[in-house]
């Protein structure tokens, strides 16, 4: 969902630490993106494409790291993977799950020059 | 413009304010990046033939020297960092001031728009109420508030997909909100993007309607975790559907176990005592957490004046 203003928001952190930390091109950005976080990877590497040309970060590669999703479950009080936010639990089978990782969506560390 | 679901930017309007840009605009004294970034140098060996080189920290960055002359930065920041310290500044302004604001979000259709109308009529004489309406085009909805005697200002985001908090701090400013009252922040008719945006409101009130099917809190179920109340609306109408109201409680309730809900119809009245019963307690609890910070910094002054005469006396 809304990859393009995600996309948005990475160039005003690379073009915020441009500023602070001087430099004029970046090669590489790591993003941290949850499984849970409702962003396709396919659509944000094509938003990013667009966003940046122009920029100091055009032509640079995007490197996603995906965060797995976790759970706890109040039924069966364990703490599991989640998948889907619809899905029951994998150990009880209750639907009790409230998320408790894998919503991420950071940007992680630049390679610069 | 996104091809997922046709956000973009660049065409953002608040009524009789041209914006033009929404997401990358930056304001004197109302810039709030939050910048942590320390570099570390090093040579840095860029593989590709391996797709997982460079993730994370340590063993999984392959220091090479000679391969590069490329540095790391680390960012460390959420991507929507600057969306959340404006929805930080705006919630902080409406708890300053008791406004109990609240962000409807829901498909295109849901009635929403009537849903608001009612509830001024319903709350006349009890509450302020104040609407910010978002949509891509027109300000047809904005219109139809303003008839009720409620102040309203349309945001139209253009190409955009959801409000987000920017904007929404600029159309309070304008609204000039008075304290202790109801901010209603009609979002565009969208059950996607809306999810991930803060705007500083105390809750997000998902809004469903009974002719929209009742595994909607299962295909979009991130609006659904978001919100904290659940309305399902035009229940006036159910005797003409195969809607199955307990199975589409049973799916919000899969997505999100604390969900609030409550069945509605803006048409008919009915469920919208529960509602404004609802809006009445929400609107208490914000005036009373202004009243006690009034209260905590009037004591705070009469101890500074208290020390201060102390001062003065032992001079």
């Amino acid at each position: 969902m809304h990859e393009m203003s995600l996309a948005e928001g990475i160039i005003q952190l690379i073009d915020g630490s441009a500023a602070k930390n001087q430099f004029q091109r970046v090669k590489t950005v790591w993003l941290e993106i949850g499984q849970l976080a409702g962003v396709e990877a396919e659509a944000m590497r094509f938003c990013f494409d667009a966003v940046t040309r122009g920029s100091i970060a055009e032509g640079a590669t995007l490197e996603i790291l995906e965060t797995p999703g976790q759970g706890r479950c109040y039924d069966c009080n364990q703490t599991v993977a989640v998948t889907a936010r619809y899905e029951p639990c994998p150990q009880c089978g209750g639907y009790s799950v409230e998320v408790t990782g894998g919503t991420e969506m950071r940007v992680k560390e630049l390679e610069v020059e | 413009m996104c091809t997922v679901c046709g956000c973009g930017e660049g065409e953002t309007k608040i009524e009789g304010h041209d914006h033009p840009h929404s997401h990358e605009h930056e304001h004197e004294g109302h810039v709030h990046s939050h910048e942590h970034g320390h570099e570390h140098e090093h040579a840095h060996e860029h593989s590709h033939d391996g797709q997982d080189m460079h993730y994370g920290h340590g063993a999984a960055h392959a220091h090479a020297p000679g391969m590069s002359q490329g540095r790391m930065v680390q960012i460390e920041q959420d991507i929507l960092a600057k969306n959340n310290s404006y929805a930080d500044e705006n919630r902080r302004h409406f708890s300053e001031h008791g406004i109990f604001a609240l962000n409807l979000v829901s498909s295109p259709g849901s009635g929403k728009t009537t849903l608001l109308t009612r509830t001024i009529g319903h709350l006349k004489g009890k509450a302020t109420v104040a609407v910010i309406e978002g949509d891509q085009q027109t300000a047809l909805d904005a219109d139809r508030i303003r008839a009720t005697g409620a102040a309203a200002i349309q945001i139209n985001t253009g190409k955009g997909c959801h409000l987000d908090a920017h904007m929404v701090g600029h159309a309070a400013e304008r609204l000039a909100l008075a304290d202790d009252s109801l901010l209603l922040i009609e979002n565009v008719g969208n059950l996607v993007c809306p999810a991930a945006f803060d705007l500083g409101e105390a809750h997000k009130v998902a809004i469903l309607s009974v002719t929209e099917g009742e595994d909607k809190p299962l295909k979009y179920p991130d609006m659904f975790v978001a919100a904290d109340v659940m309305l399902l609306n035009k229940i006036d109408l159910l005797p003409y559907l195969s809607f199955n109201v307990p199975l589409c409680l049973e799916y919000a309730r899969r997505v999100n176990p604390n969900i609030k809900v409550i069945l509605i119809s803006a048409a008919t009245g009915e469920g919208m005592d529960e509602w404004q019963e609802w809006l009445e307690q929400g609107l208490t609890n914000a005036r009373q957490r202004k009243a006690a910070a009034v209260e905590t910094l009037h004591r705070r002054i009469a101890d500074l004046e208290a020390e201060l005469a102390a001062l003065k006396g032992g001079k």
